[in-house]
């Protein structure tokens, strides 16, 4: 099949960018989207041309690092899926496609269409952890947990941090990424003893990224691979609210 | 007191300030709603001008009434902060709008919450502003026959300027003066672009609720399997069908009675 491509190229965070169009000839529909971007870089290499920069890594759905706002969806029209798992069989021939970098001040263009998304590893950092024991190896069912509970804590730690969320978002907010982190640990045991500090920890460092406010549109959960849920966002006010207003123990880490 | 300051500056705190602000103007409607039924009862406007007399001279009301002034302030200002940050957190836009299936509502609440604005600097320019603060509200007084229960209605004209409310009695008959704000509402609904203004603004209203009643319990974090449905449920029928409609009905009964 061909296609036609729009492509945004940008040299770097500095320089303006703009779209450049390509044709994409020759693809199959069994090729991955990435596949195919791969194709039309063989053919811009061939005439000296610079390729498509693009992020992608594990190309089977995991990893989070590819990306790619196709046509007005982060990750392409179909539901659940990274850019990797999307095949061209998805389009038809002589589709003309757009493909936009994830907008967002906080996730500046490296160049092109990949974008620097260390905000997401710093809001990480800032409190998305559990303090572990030295010692003896703990017995794995030491701690019963209701399989309801390991459940939703589950779901919320599939997050790959790939960044549709604030991709999809109207205000480039990042409430989905930081909740489903906040949540994950906060509703096991382990993640008990941080998880007022966690979450205070976790949404500071958000809103000092640059990141927008949420307004509940939901478009985030819509867009997201994974199908994390709006609900972490509540839990997540919740106990920043609960940590905020009600809780005396993290009053001194602000008094210093 | 750092510690407050720096809640209510994250962008938790701002939308905490947003949701409560907001719920409290939507118990408000409740209130205002369920008052202003007196307008379609049949009766040249008695019960109407008393209850509005009562609400702008019983004191714990007025407290309340400047509570609320401030929350629609504060409301807007906050949405206008949020909005303006919001716009930073993505200065190039798309080339494709978004097509995630997000309700139309909940992208447009900043444009809802703007007509609302206004309509309610109209609305409250052309009776709560009038009927406070200037002397062209006219008065009306009641005359009701204690042994008949029948009342009569003539108008009124205060000896002295300063004149606002007199409830006395004469034999068997009980005379009560008060503002006829009551004739305000007749001629502001007599006029047709003023009704258009009133259902549109009733339509905005509607959709506004339909996303932010269920969206402010969710900035809350109130967000538990058993009762966001029943939110959801108070948000649609009661916020966004029943309040706006029986609003809407006002203007749009007096308009046609009248014509």
């Amino acid at each position: 099949m061909n296609l036609t491509l729009k492509v945004w190229r940008q040299k770097n965070a500095q320089t303006a960018g703009k779209f450049v169009t390509y044709k994409a000839e020759g693809i199959s529909p069994d090729m991955s989207f990435l596949e195919m971007l791969d194709v039309v870089n063989e053919s811009l290499i061939h005439k000296k041309d610079e390729p498509i920069h693009f992020d992608h890594d594990c190309r089977e759905g995991i990893c989070g690092m590819c990306s790619l706002y196709i046509n007005g969806h982060p990750h392409g029209p179909k539901k659940a899926i990274t850019t990797c798992q999307l095949h061209m069989r998805t389009y038809h021939d002589g589709e003309t496609i757009t493909i936009e970098p994830w907008r967002a001040t906080a996730f500046p263009v490296i160049k092109d269409l990949a974008v620097d998304r260390s905000a997401f590893d710093r809001i990480q950092q800032a409190g998305g952890y559990v303090s572990v024991n030295t010692g003896g190896v703990p017995d794995a069912n030491e701690i019963a947990i209701p399989k309801v509970i390991a459940d939703e804590a589950f779901n919320s730690a599939t997050c790959i941090g790939c960044g549709a969320c604030v991709a999809a978002c109207k205000n480039a907010s990042a409430m989905l990424f930081v909740s489903a982190k906040v949540t994950q640990l906060g509703l096991l045991p382990q993640g008990q003893p941080e998880r007022y500090s966690r979450v205070q920890a976790m949404v500071a460092q958000m809103d000092e990224e640059g990141f927008g406010n949420c307004t509940n549109t939901r478009a985030c959960e819509a867009e997201c691979p994974k199908e994390i849920s709006l609900t972490n966002i509540g839990r997540m006010n919740n106990d920043y609210f609960s940590a905020k207003l009600f809780r005396e123990e993290h009053v001194h880490e602000h008094n210093e | 007191m750092s510690e407050f300051k720096q809640t209510f500056n994250s962008s938790l705190g701002k939308k905490l300030i947003m949701a409560l602000t907001g719920l409290f103007l939507c118990t408000f409607l409740i209130v205002h709603l369920g008052g202003n039924l007196l307008l379609f009862k049949n009766d040249d406007g008695f019960g109407f001008n008393l209850y509005a007399n009562f609400l702008t001279h019983f004191p714990p009301i007025e407290v309340v009434a400047y509570l609320l002034y401030l929350c629609i302030i504060v409301h807007s200002l906050y949405a206008l902060i949020l909005t303006v940050k919001n716009r930073r957190a993505r200065p190039v836009g798309y080339a494709v709008v978004n097509k995630a299936p997000a309700t139309w509502q909940s992208k447009n609440m900043g444009l809802l919450g703007t007509v609302l604005l206004l309509f309610i600097v109209i609305h409250m320019g052309d009776f709560w502003y009038k009927y406070k603060f200037t002397n062209t509200v006219a008065f009306k007084e009641y005359r009701t026959d204690l042994a008949t229960n029948t009342t009569t209605s003539s108008a009124y004209t205060p000896a002295s300027p300063d004149f606002e409310h007199s409830v006395s009695t004469e034999n068997n008959v009980e005379i009560v003066r008060v503002k006829d704000l009551h004739a305000r509402v007749v001629e502001s609904f007599s006029c047709l672009w003023y009704v258009i203004l009133y259902v549109v603004a009733m339509v905005a209203v509607s959709f506004h609720l339909l996303h932010g009643f269920q969206s402010a319990f969710r900035t809350l974090g109130w967000v538990h399997r058993k009762y966001t449905p029943i939110v959801e449920f108070v948000g649609t029928w009661l916020f966004a069908v029943i309040i706006p409609v029986g609003f809407a009905a006002m203007p749009l009964v007096y308009y046609f009675t009248n014509h």
